[in-house]
Order: structure tokens, then sequence, then C-alpha cells
């Protein structure tokens, strides 16, 4: 029987979570790397053992680390345990969590300022990673989308990155300006069956993709209206929560905007609005079902200024035909009180059938449904807040 | 030897107790504490001064011989007592919370 292991980012540390594929009982590991920021951690489809972690914090900045061994032991790369840090001659081995623009005229442009939250010209600054993208195909290339939003790729396991500059370099870089929450590339989308093309996603610039490996990339962005921008068509500027795609079919992809949940049926190209009956259109986490990849998951919230549940009930709803019909489920999930949130990245499924589906809340709650959704069941209920959740299945 | 103090989350990440103990070339300075000290502990490169700019991180402070040397020029000598071990220099994390 296959084995589940969910792997959980929070405010202060990481936390492994593991099932058989009944998912009844859990182990839970951690704090790994506590009292850090652990914004994403996700595994590699083509090794299941090899994980990735980004450990942020204002005071010491960005740290990467990697497991091989599934999450029992982790070190940053480039530094393994027990190796000495240095060559003979003194210089460092790795340089895991160097993060550096590339402004060079040769391999992207002089690009040095995004716009500020009032408009005018702010320089890039390097912060935090916010998600890691492992290829699908080879462990030792993973993407990683950072804040001030960039993509970078390690092709070495995590050692050192290297900025895919063609992104910021496109011609629209200078236009992007920071969300609430920063200005993060958060999304990394890689078509399993073409892997040259690519679709990520920036707070608050809106979707991109490239077709060429991330050599030229173009907006994708047309049929979003964002009401709070000047021109709300523009081709860039929306505020783009998350993204999802189903294996089977990369030309759907659906998407948590700041307001209103859309859908696109041929790779971003264009989109159309599929929030059909949602008591809010609100919300920052979607997901699809593993098997049917019309049916779709989102977690209303109320408001851009009220970040909880409507009524405070925690709902998830289910849309079984691609959007514009959805049902609340509710069964096993708080209806009164509940006023947390459930962050763009914090929601995930397994592959297993019946498909499991799960999202972490910033209360500290990681809720399970090993029945797509039906019912729900808390892992555990009083972790940090939860920031990321994403979900391996196990041969 | 010269001795650094670190905050509690960089010893976590260098794996060290207490302190760390450096040897240091010529004039002893926060810049050539630092290069020493990535020097031995590569997994600190980034975590107390900007990689490119150098700058010192913002949330973090330095003190040698209970003075904050924070603002000062990064090759202005150290005083005596850190220069010459009986001191250590101290990386303070500002404080979180209230």
């Amino acid at each position: 029987m296959s084995d589940v292991r969910v792997l959980v980012g929070t405010r202060k540390g990481a936390f492994v979570l593991t099932a058989d594929g009944r998912r009844k009982t859990w182990s839970v590991s951690g704090p790994h790397f506590a009292g850090w920021e652990i914004f994403h951690a996700k595994g590699s489809p083509a090794d299941p053992s090899r994980l990735y972690a980004s450990q942020t914090s204002a005071w010491f900045g960005q740290v990467i680390q990697r497991s091989d061994d599934g999450g029992e032991s982790w070190y940053q790369p480039g530094t393994p345990p027990g190796e000495a840090t240095t060559t003979p001659e003194g210089v460092p081995r790795g340089e895991s969590n160097k993060f550096v623009y590339d402004e060079s005229p040769e391999t992207g442009k002089p690009l040095t300022t995004h716009q500020w939250y009032d408009g005018t010209p702010h320089p890039w600054e390097f912060k935090r990673v916010w998600h890691l993208e492992p290829s699908l195909t080879d462990p030792d290339t993973v993407y990683a989308g950072v804040e001030d939003a960039a993509l970078f790729r390690s092709a070495d396991g995590g050692k050192a990155w290297q900025e895919l500059a063609g992104l910021r370099g496109h011609g629209s870089g200078s236009q992007w300006a920071p969300g609430a929450g920063g200005m993060g590339l958060h999304t990394i989308l890689i078509d399993p069956e073409n892997q040259n093309r690519m679709i990520v996603a920036i707070s608050a610039a809106g979707v991109f993709r490239t077709e060429d490996g991330a050599r030229t990339w173009k907006p994708a962005n047309r049929g979003l209206h964002s009401a709070h921008m000047p021109n709300p068509t523009a081709e860039v500027g929306h505020c783009v929560h998350h993204l999802a795609m189903h294996r089977s079919r990369p030309r759907v992809l659906f998407m948590q905007k700041h307001w209103d949940v859309m859908r696109s049926d041929d790779a971003g190209e264009s989109w159309r609005e599929v929030s059909g009956n949602l008591p809010t259109d609100f919300g920052f986490a979607i997901d699809v079902h593993a098997h049917e990849p019309e049916t779709v998951y989102v977690v209303p919230i109320k408001s851009d200024s009220e970040h909880f549940p409507l009524e405070g009930k925690l709902r998830v709803y289910r849309s079984r035909t691609g959007g514009n019909e959805w049902e609340p489920l509710t069964e096993g999930l708080p209806q009164r009180d509940c006023y947390v949130n459930v962050l763009r990245d914090a929601m995930a499924v397994d592959s297993l059938d019946p498909c499991g589906v799960y999202f972490g809340t910033t209360g500290g709650q990681v809720y399970a449904s090993a029945d797509a959704g039906d019912s729900w069941t808390p892992i555990v209920r009083d972790l940090p807040a939860v920031l990321s959740i994403e979900v391996q299945t196990l041969p | 030897m010269i001795r650094v103090v670190l905050p509690q989350h960089l010893r976590v990440l260098a794996r060290v107790e207490d302190h760390v103990e450096l040897e240091v070339k010529g004039p002893v300075t926060i810049r050539s504490i630092l290069d020493s000290l990535e020097a031995r502990y590569p997994m600190l490169s980034g975590t107390i001064r900007d990689h490119v700019t150098q700058e010192r991180r913002p949330f973090l402070r330095f003190f040698a011989n209970d003075e904050d040397w924070s603002q000062q020029p990064t090759d202005a000598p150290l005083p005596e007592p850190v220069a010459s071990g009986a001191e250590p220099l101290r990386i303070i994390g500002a404080i979180a919370g209230g």
C-alpha cells in the first residue's frame, strides 16, 4: 500500500506528517528548523526522497535546505553533514543561499527598479524564496520563485542558483508592483507534456508564460479584470493569488485571483471567470483533484480586508464541472467561530484513490480528507501558522 | 584567537555551541572577522551581511567591548580586548515581539 507524506511549512519551522494509504493514523515529525519561517517545502517527482525547503528569516535572510532521505535529515546543499565546509584552500564549497539578480547586459537586462506601492521606482531587493518547484524529471534541477519577484534555477541540487533573467527582462518588469504581502513569484507550473512551457504567477503582476524553457516570456493575463487597477484589464498588474493545473490536461489552468476564480483552456492565452455560485470569490488556495481534471477546490475567504471565512464557517468549495457550479464541503470542518485563513500554497492533493485533499490554516490546523473532500479530519490542530502544504504519494 | 558570539539561530545553522573561535589575519575589524567567519562557516554567508553589498543585515547589531559598533566603518580596528580575544565580538539579533 502506498504511503503519504505531507510537508508542512509554518511560521516557526517545518513539520513532516506521514501515514499509510488509509490516511487514518498519522505520525508527526518536527519542528525542523525551529524558529525559522519555512515558506515552502517540496519533493522531487523524479526522486521522492529528495526534498527542498525554503528557510527564511527577517534577521538572517535566506537558507536553502535539502534532504536526500525523505526528511529524516537535512543539510544546506554544498555542505553535507560531516564534510568540510570549505575546500583545502578555504573557499566555501557551496553558496546555496546566494540569490543575486542577473543585471548583466549579456544575459538579462540591467533592470534595477520596479514600481513601489505609490508608483515610484524602487530598487529590486531579494527578500526570500516563496516557492520551490523541482523539475519533473531531474532531482538536481529545481526552480525558485522569489521576492522581489524573479525566477531562479539550480541545476546542481540547490548548491548554486542563477536567475532566469528573461522573465524580469521581458519588458514589463519595471511596471510590476508589490501586493499587500510583497512582490513574490509564488506559483511555478511546468507542463509535463512540454517542459519548455512554464507558467508562473506573481503578486501583483500577474501570469507569465514561456515556451522556450524560460529564455523568453510574455504576459498571460487576457480576460482578467481587476477593479483595483487604473486600467482593470491591463496586460500586467493583476494580483493573481495561485494557479493549479492537472497533469493530464496541462493546457487547462485554474486561478484564484485576488477576487475571482478563473479558468483558461489554452495554457493562459485567455481566461474566463468561473466563480459561479461561490458565496465570495476572494481567496488564496486552489487545487485540482488528482484523477478528475474538472474537479476543483477553493477555500472562499470573506474579503481582501477580512481574511477569514464567511460567517465563521470554514468551508471548502468543490466544483465537479470545472467551475461555475460549486458545493460547500463542511463535514468535519468548524462551522462556527472560525476565523483562520488558508494561504495560497497551503492546499495540496495526493494521488491515491480516492483522492486525498489537504489544507493548512493560519490557526495551525492541517485538515485532511481521504474521500475527495466529502469529510475532513484534522491531522494536527496546534502547529504554528501554516504557510504551505505539499503532499507526496510514496510507492 | 578571536571569539565571536552568534545569535542562537546562527549557532544552530553553523552547528556550534555558545561562541566560535577564529584566526584573523591582519587588523582585527568587523570585516576581517566576518571574512574569517564565513570562510570557516560558509553556511553563514549571507546571514549576517548581504552577499553582494556586504552591508549588515538590518535586524542585526555588532557589540565590541560593550560598545555598539553597528554603525562604525567595518574596516575600523576593534578595541584591544576584542582583538586580543579577551572579549568576544557579539552579534546580536533585534528583539522580536513586545
